[in-house]
């Protein structure tokens, strides 16, 4: 079996938002890009089920929507151990375009396990995953917090409102995935890191598809009222203002 | 023509979720001069279904079949398309949880229509439709115009409050053509949490941090949270720690909540966190650092120890119970 992993480069979690271009896009300046936090850990958990042999994985490729500037992003996930990669010649211009590229990724080479963060930290779409899915017409789990192989059939745990089910789906598939996947995200060793500068990317330029979204505007949360402080010794006072100030207990 | 909103049926029942559903969509349809239809998958009592009649629903439709007993996504997502095709709809609504984020991109797909996905508010502008959407983990907003002719949105939890109405509602029962081959999903196993408050459903949360220092130190917090009928929940590295399970870590990659009070106990409010959070209407902290950066986002703090305070919370809210 062969898994693909799509990966997101997005600016690092801690990095402060600023604006430009009128508020219609973000200042890269000084942007620290990093792999999505959930496509790492769907990597991580791609990695560890190819490194069972018993689990018959033969590869694990990344497909990236994006630019060139977006290659280090791609180096990263292969320094970490992904077997090669794809990168479709494109801006990501929104969830539905990127969903048609990496589908026609996934026609061209053909995959049994497609893994999807389960949203982009940048976006928050949450939809990438289910376009793909539905664009090839195969089946797809969503908020899946565990992957295995049993009997060459990926086996998933997904999270429901208030509990979990466990699931298995015929592959090929797409699982959307969430936390839990995978403990913590696999980090590249120097020799991974030399590795990947040998692996081959393969680049293909984008099939024409129209966005159905596009950004107007950008603007910053409202800010929030200065913090009233209470005294550590007066947690009446607190419960007072909670129930009748705020009212919301 | 009419707004279509997804109710989902949670074991013959509909949450408060899909009551702000409808009223959202009842808003929204009175923007656009049309009216409200739902559409609920599996087996549902009429009385329930009318249930949604007081909060603006004009039609429910209840759509069943043996090949629909449980949720997939690719036979969901086409039941909820036929019926948008055949009710004429231009804006499908969905809630923002876990399974209003495996079908919307589906029928996004089958209907080719822009998502607008985690909307608080309703539209800024119809022409050209513009939603205000939650980007880069809460630190900024977009306003997203959908340029297409049909529009899927779905909506934040806790963002929209339920507004009863005079009631007027039709059923229709489907029997659903889907035919077994298009279902993939094998469930083997389902578990629900029982007795507890479900955190994504809860509109008050008692959180801990690494504040409280071990995990023998949580009988307080969850005290507290018994008292105050609310959901427990964690920070990630008490989760990662293994004090706590996954299922509580809040924040940016794990849950993100939106309760009308989140109580956040020794926890310092790294961004993300507070990416997890930040839709809360009221955020109280607790934290010994008075620089803690989660008092910037909270409206009520208390500069102290967390095992010292915790118990004396306790002590105030049973008073004001008495």
């Amino acid at each position: 079996m062969k898994i693909l992993v799509c990966i997101s480069n997005v600016p690092d979690t801690t990095t402060k938002i600023r604006f430009a271009e009128g508020n219609r896009a973000i200042d890269t300046t000084g942007i620290q890009w990093v792999i999505n936090p959930w496509d790492e850990l769907s990597l991580t958990r791609a990695l560890e089920l190819r490194d069972d042999p018993s689990n018959g994985i033969k590869s694990v490729t990344v497909a990236h929507v994006g630019n060139a500037d977006s290659e280090p992003t791609i180096r990263k996930a292969l320094a970490i151990g992904a077997d090669d990669a794809v990168r479709v010649n494109a801006g990501s211009s929104d969830a539905y375009f990127v969903a048609l590229q990496l589908a026609e990724v996934i026609r061209k080479e053909q995959f049994d396990i497609i893994m999807c963060g389960i949203e982009s930290s940048d976006f928050n779409g949450s939809a990438v995953g289910g376009m793909i899915a539905e664009s090839l017409g195969i089946g797809s789990v969503s908020a899946v917090s565990g992957l295995s192989i049993s009997n060459n059939q990926p086996v998933m745990t997904r999270e429901i409102d208030g509990g979990r089910e466990v699931v298995a789906m015929t592959a090929p598939m797409v699982a959307i995935v969430q936390k839990g996947i995978a403990k913590e995200p696999r980090i590249a060793a120097m020799r991974g890191i030399m590795m990947a500068r040998t692996k081959q990317i393969r680049v293909y330029e984008p099939v024409p598809a129209e966005p159905l979204t596009e950004v107007q505007v950008f603007e910053k949360p409202a800010p929030r009222a200065a913090c009233r402080f209470i005294e550590p010794d007066n947690p009446a006072q607190l419960i007072d203002l909670l129930q009748n100030e705020a009212k919301v207990i | 023509m009419s707004v279509l909103v997804y109710t989902e049926n949670w074991d013959g029942k509909f949450k408060k979720l899909s009551y702000e559903l409808v009223s959202y969509a009842s808003a929204l349809a009175e923007m656009l001069g049309t009216t409200v239809t739902s559409v609920t998958i599996g087996e549902t009592d009429d009385n329930v279904l009318k249930e949604l009649g007081r909060y603006g629903a004009e039609k429910a439709i209840n759509v069943t079949g043996d090949s629909l007993k449980t949720l997939d996504n690719q036979a969901y997502a086409k039941v909820i398309s036929d019926i948008a095709l055949k009710e004429g709809s231009k804006v499908i609504i969905l809630a923002n949880n876990n399974s209003g984020k495996a079908l919307a991109p589906r029928i996004s797909v089958r209907l080719k229509a822009g998502i607008g996905s985690g909307v608080s508010k309703l539209p800024l502008n119809l022409d050209p439709f513009t939603v205000y959407k939650r980007t880069y983990s809460g630190n900024a907003f977009a306003h997203l115009v959908i340029k297409s002719e049909i529009r899927i949105l779905t909506l934040a939890q806790n963002s929209f409050e339920v507004a009863e109405k005079p009631e007027n509602i039709v059923l229709e029962k489907v029997q659903s053509g889907i035919d077994g081959s298009l279902v993939s999903t094998v469930v083997s196993e389902t578990q629900k949490q029982s007795g507890q408050v479900i955190l994504t459903d809860a509109e008050i949360v008692v959180s801990g941090g690494r504040g409280m220092k071990s995990p023998e130190n949580w009988p307080p917090l969850v005290e507290l949270a018994g008292l105050l009928g609310a959901a427990t929940a964690c920070s990630r590295p008490v989760s990662d720690e293994g004090w706590r399970p996954h299922e509580e870590h809040t924040g940016q990659t794990g849950k993100i909540i939106a309760p009308n009070l989140y109580i956040a106990v020794g926890i310092s409010g790294a961004t993300q966190h507070l990416a997890g959070v930040s839709s809360s209407k009221y955020i109280v902290a607790i934290n010994s650092d008075k620089d803690a950066p989660i008092f910037e986002a909270a409206q009520y703090g208390i500069v102290g120890d967390a095992m010292k305070v915790l118990p004396k919370l306790v002590e105030a809210v049973k008073n004001m119970k008495k």
